[in-house]
């Protein structure tokens, strides 16, 4: 038989796991507001179809991390970023980019669904339409549908796709607000913080949704749960006063961290 | 380690501590008296042991429980979830070496009726003193958590190996003299292997202690030196 030792899969897997292409690279990202200083050249790199998960105390600076992404910040008038970030190895804060073309491709769901007030439909149709993605009103159900689908949505709500978004429970709110994001079919997925507004239950279909997009997708999430970011991704990144401090594998990250300021924080003890 | 932001979690943590060296205690106490019941013929020594293995029993079902409810309530992360995972293996551990302390008390009414030579009991004595420093080391180095001297112990377990086979040699060897003597040195045999396995749990509270505090495995294989499962075969 051949059997591989066990040292030897891991050291495969290992190697695989390095392998995995980078979808985004951000290199000595630095984000000021005003003169306050929010990121210290931080270096992170985004795995392709793979959750990274981005962890630490409030004010750390991994939403600000994460809205330089797709370039969120530049709606706040103070903010600067330094620093170069790329997705596919094109420089996202080239002065010639597209950013709503940007935002299309790396999309973003917040904290609080926050569904347009029309319907079901319309929402999931509107990425779609301003970007020129269909052309008729067939092309336009089909996205719905598949959308929806993907969001583990479409059985819900089928038979009340023009009823409006905002009649939803929370979790179908969230589920819609992903919908709506995968519709304009993005590379990447920003997700900042998607189930602190949500029951446990609607939280484990949230969840069960990030492990299926995974395939399709690459996606990055702020957490303040640190079970949630233990079960939903490969890869995890401890900020702490806007410094990156630490960036593992998920699951050597929560059991056995290099940085002593992770230790102390994923057990909830004084540093 | 600093404490926890949430003050009673720490509370949980010393508890499953403070039980687990309890139990290392009394399992220590209970396999001492076993040898020197089997030693001195004392029924009613090994009479006490086979009524405090229920105690042991116990503690190790109160120390599960507990780490259980404190894995529901706080959901412990790196350093803390091994430390409770630790500790319901090492109480596994614990109530063990109570089964086999238990086991040799049981031994002692049959071996008591015979008359083998004193001598054979020195060699018990003298392996269940080997076994004991290990036991009580390693509860030593689970209260102060130092991976180095866990370490130093778990390569220590092939001398109680080594002595184990040389014991099972000579009971062999009285087994052959005389055919009256296999059912008190069967019954011999069983207690030296209890005594030695009782060093193997020794050993793997010690790989425990070392996973608990450093997250990594020890490196490398167990040394051993038992070769007893090999006495008597062909080239032997």
């Amino acid at each position: 038989m051949n059997m591989m030792s066990e040292a030897a899969v891991e050291k495969a897997l290992d190697q695989k796991m390095n392998t995995v292409p980078l979808k985004m690279i951000g290199k000595d990202v630095s984000v000021y507001y005003g003169e306050k200083r929010a990121l210290y050249d931080v270096n992170l790199d985004v795995r392709e179809n793979t959750v990274t998960a981005l962890i630490g105390p409030s004010g750390c600076g991994k939403s600000t991390f994460l809205r330089t992404l797709n370039r969120m910040n530049d709606t706040i008038d103070s903010c600067r970023v330094t620093g170069k970030i790329t997705l596919d190895g094109g420089d996202i804060y080239d002065p010639n980019i597209d950013v709503v073309e940007l935002r299309a491709r790396v999309g973003m769901v917040f904290q609080k669904p926050n569904p347009f007030p029309k319907s079901i439909y319309e929402n999931v149709t509107y990425g779609p339409k301003i970007h020129g993605l269909a052309r008729t009103k067939a092309d336009l159900d089909q996205i719905v549908e598949q959308s929806l689908q993907k969001a583990g949505l479409w059985n819900e709500v089928k038979d009340r796709l023009h009823e409006s978004g905002t009649g939803l429970s929370g979790g179908q709110q969230q589920r819609l607000c992903i919908a709506r994001a995968v519709a304009v079919s993005p590379e990447v997925i920003l997700m900042d913080e998607p189930c602190s507004a949500l029951d446990p239950i609607a939280t484990a279909k949230v969840e069960e949704l990030i492990h299926e997009l995974r395939t399709n997708f690459t996606i990055v999430i702020v957490t303040h749960s640190m079970q949630q970011a233990a079960r939903v991704s490969q890869r995890t990144a401890m900020f702490h006063l806007g410094n990156l401090v630490e960036e593992n594998d998920t699951d050597k990250m929560f059991t056995n961290p290099d940085d002593q300021r992770t230790q102390d924080y994923i057990m909830g003890r004084f540093g | 380690m600093s404490t926890h932001i949430v003050s009673v979690y720490d509370e949980d943590l010393k508890y499953l501590t403070r039980r687990i060296s309890e139990m290392g205690g009394l399992a220590e106490q209970m396999v001492a008296e076993s040898v020197r019941a089997l030693v001195n013929s004392d029924l009613a020594l090994a009479q006490k042991v086979i009524s405090d293995d229920a105690i042991l029993d116990d503690a190790e079902r109160q120390i599960g429980e507990k780490a259980i409810v404190t894995i529901a309530k706080r959901q412990p992360m790196a350093a803390d979830l091994r430390e409770i995972m630790g500790s319901i293996r090492i109480a596994a551990d614990l109530e063990r070496v109570g089964d086999l302390g238990k086991n040799t008390a049981k031994r002692v009414i049959a071996v008591a009726s015979s008359t083998l030579p004193r001598q054979l009991a020195r060699g018990l004595e003298h392996l269940a003193e080997l076994a004991l420093v290990q036991l009580k080391e390693v509860l030593d180095v689970y209260a102060s958590r130092s991976p180095e001297k866990a370490n130093s112990i778990r390569e220590r377990d092939s001398e109680i190996d080594a002595i184990y086979t040389s014991l099972f040699r000579e009971l062999l060897t009285y087994m052959m003299e005389d055919p009256r003597n296999i059912t008190p040195c069967t019954h011999l045999l069983f207690c030296a292997k209890n005594i030695e396995r009782i060093g193997d749990h020794a050993t793997n509270i010690a790989e425990t202690i070392f996973y608990m505090t450093t997250g990594a495995q020890p490196a490398g294989e167990r040394p051993k030196d038992d070769s007893a499962n090999t006495v008597g075969a062909v080239g032997n």
